[in-house]
């Protein structure tokens, strides 16, 4: 199972999407590794760099409604893995991209809108970090001298994904 | 109490209920391309499980970069075109017998009414428009579904949409999903299905319901669904003489599929045409759309006419009714994509390419070409694209471009124009 949690990226816009997640011209990389300069290369957010040490050091990133909506590409959970972030915190996300992430043994994990809120309150902690307890279905957010914890729900079988560490082996053997 | 077209499908196909709200069907076909199987394939190997489930059931297409552009796509052609080899696909369409796959596997009668069908492409809900249950799915699920024949889905709820009313001169199917989209948003439909109803697409094509169905992932939906009648008898014709005895017993049974008049929705939308005018994005989302009197004029640079969208003959033929006897505006540039072989043929049979070409467009092979920016047709940085696709997103046509989403005719008529143009004067 992978690990989960650690320095957060906040993205604060609804419908961030695939292609600004990884553009389609990078499609062509046969191997995950080869994505990893391109991670939310297109994206343009005030303050946000895909460069920036920010986005290098997260481990989970933050943001709000319809989060991956777009394309199919699993390339969009893949940049992300590769760049070592493991789980996304959103108000929802597109159907594909949810279960992609949950497909790799990653986590996208749901929160009301007064969580998020709350959790965005963290933006400007140079020292924002998260830890995420997915068999217990709880994160707690640190930052700036302060720590909130929240519950979620992942479906059973989301989890049963994670904790298999993906579809194909959990697939293999089952069907 | 009744069910909806994909609550039928779901209970014929359903292999298990794993656990509580998933539910793992039997698939009837898994469509594959080139940017996203190539992955898959390398991971089966890897994984010592190179094997397809069925593969009369895997149909293959070389269709996003091609002929391909350079070593990297090459050898992402490679990698599909050795698989189909090595495991015995037939239907696996290489350089001269490629185009759009949601134009291509319909047109080869592969889609039938109440399949389930995946792909690893997020507009498979084109599918939907034979009465299938068609979904993109990453490249994972794909692995999946190429090894075992399943894929897991959550029970989507169903949205019905009754479209009515007859299309105004000018108004096409692509007006009518963009203004559904800008109706609802981009999320509207997420983790449902689109099931549309209604005189407007009863009246409608099979290339016109293709339209439709494709454009629902734009709205999050997980399939469009149109309801199978004697026009999808008639388009699948050729292919299923050999099964029934008369169209009419085809459709006696595709209409199992039809939902219920007391199937239970989870939201039902009216829709009424007659006032619909055509309709154009303006934005970096789906949804974000105007009518053609709110952007008449706006600056263009370029006009793309092709895709799984917006590439069929029809498409082609409406485009040509405009164009003819006109030049593109010599401030613009134009490129048409025929989504397959069969449609460039019979164009340049009608004498359609030779209407795009006299106004001065450029006419490419069958691809999708510029819609995603991956080969031809990419736009510089400031650049504006008048675009008969499916998707505006920032950077989508090339980095700092920006594309604004219509039907052929209004793509046309701003081709002549060199800005955004009412194509209902050309009619």
């Amino acid at each position: 199972m992978k690990t989960f949690g650690g320095p957060v990226l906040f993205l604060d816009r609804g419908d961030i999407n695939t292609d600004e997640i990884i553009p389609a011209k990078y499609l062509t990389e046969i191997t995950k590794e080869d994505l990893k300069p391109y991670i939310l290369e297109d994206l343009k957010l005030p303050g946000f760099d895909p460069k920036g040490e920010r986005t290098i050091n997260a481990r989970v990133i933050v943001s709000r409604a319809n989060f991956g909506c777009g394309s199919s590409r699993e390339h969009a959970p893949w940049v992300f893995e590769v760049n070592g972030i493991t789980a996304v915190i959103a108000e929802s996300f597109a159907r594909i991209f949810r279960q992609n992430m949950f497909n790799c043994g990653m986590a996208a994990i749901e929160l009301p809108k007064a969580d998020l809120d709350l959790i965005f309150s963290h933006a400007g902690d140079s020292d924002a970090s998260m830890s995420i307890d997915i068999e217990a279905g709880t994160l707690i957010m640190n930052g700036g001298g302060k720590q909130k914890s929240f519950s979620f729900e992942i479906s059973p079988f989301d989890k049963a994904l994670v904790l298999a560490g993906g579809w194909v082996d959990y697939a293999d053997k089952n069907y | 109490m009744g069910k909806t077209t994909a609550e039928k499908i779901f209970d014929a196909h359903l292999v298990n209920e794993p656990f509580p709200g998933t539910k793992v069907l039997r698939l009837d076909a898994v469509l594959c391309h080139e940017i996203t199987t190539p992955i898959a394939i390398d991971d089966l190997i890897r994984r010592d499980k190179d094997r397809v489930f069925d593969p009369t059931k895997i149909k293959a297409v070389i269709d996003h970069v091609t002929p391909s552009k350079d070593t990297k796509t090459a050898t992402q052609a490679k990698i599909l075109r050795d698989w189909a080899r090595r495991h015995d696909i037939k239907d696996f369409f290489d350089v001269g017998a490629n185009g759009v796959c949601h134009a291509l596997f319909p047109e080869r009668g592969f889609i039938r009414p109440g399949y389930t069908v995946i792909m690893g492409d997020s507009h498979t809900c084109t599918h939907g428009a034979f009465g299938a249950f068609a979904a993109g799915i990453g490249t994972t699920d794909l692995e999946v579904g190429i090894l075992k024949g399943v894929c897991a889905f959550r029970q989507p709820k169903t949205i019905k949409f009754n479209v009515n009313g007859t299309l105004p001169k000018g108004v096409y199917a692509k007006d009518v999903i963009l203004h559904i989209i800008g109706k609802i948003g981009v999320n509207g439909a997420t983790d449902r299905v689109m099931e549309f109803h209604g005189s407007t697409i009863n009246d409608m094509t099979m290339e016109s319901r293709m339209t439709l169905c494709n454009m629902a992932i734009e709205a999050g939906g997980t399939s469009g669904i149109c309801q199978p009648d004697m026009t999808t008898v008639d388009y699948l014709w050729p292919f299923i003489q050999g099964d029934f005895a008369s169209k009419e017993a085809a459709l006696a049974d595709y209409s199992q599929w039809r939902a219920d008049a007391d199937a239970e929705y989870d939201q039902t939308i009216e829709i009424d045409v007659a006032t619909l005018q055509p309709t154009i994005t303006f934005g970096y989302k789906p949804d974000q759309v105007k009518t053609i009197s709110e952007i008449a004029g706006t600056p263009i640079d370029q006009i793309y006419i092709g895709s799984c969208t917006n590439g069929r003959l029809e498409d082609l033929r409406i485009a040509a009714q405009i164009l003819k006897g006109h030049k593109l505006a010599p401030n613009v540039r134009g490129i048409l994509s025929p989504a397959t072989p069969k449609i460039q043929q019979e164009a340049m049979r009608e004498g359609l390419i030779d209407i795009f070409m006299e106004a001065g467009f450029c006419v490419t092979n069958p691809t999708c070409g510029a819609c995603l920016g991956m080969s031809n047709g990419v736009l510089a940085d400031g650049e504006v694209c008048a675009s008969t696709t499916n998707r505006n997103f920032m950077g989508r046509m090339g980095k700092g471009g920006m594309v604004h989403l219509m039907s052929p005719a209004t793509a046309a008529a701003s081709a002549i124009e060199g800005k955004i143009a009412d194509p209902r004067k050309y009619l």
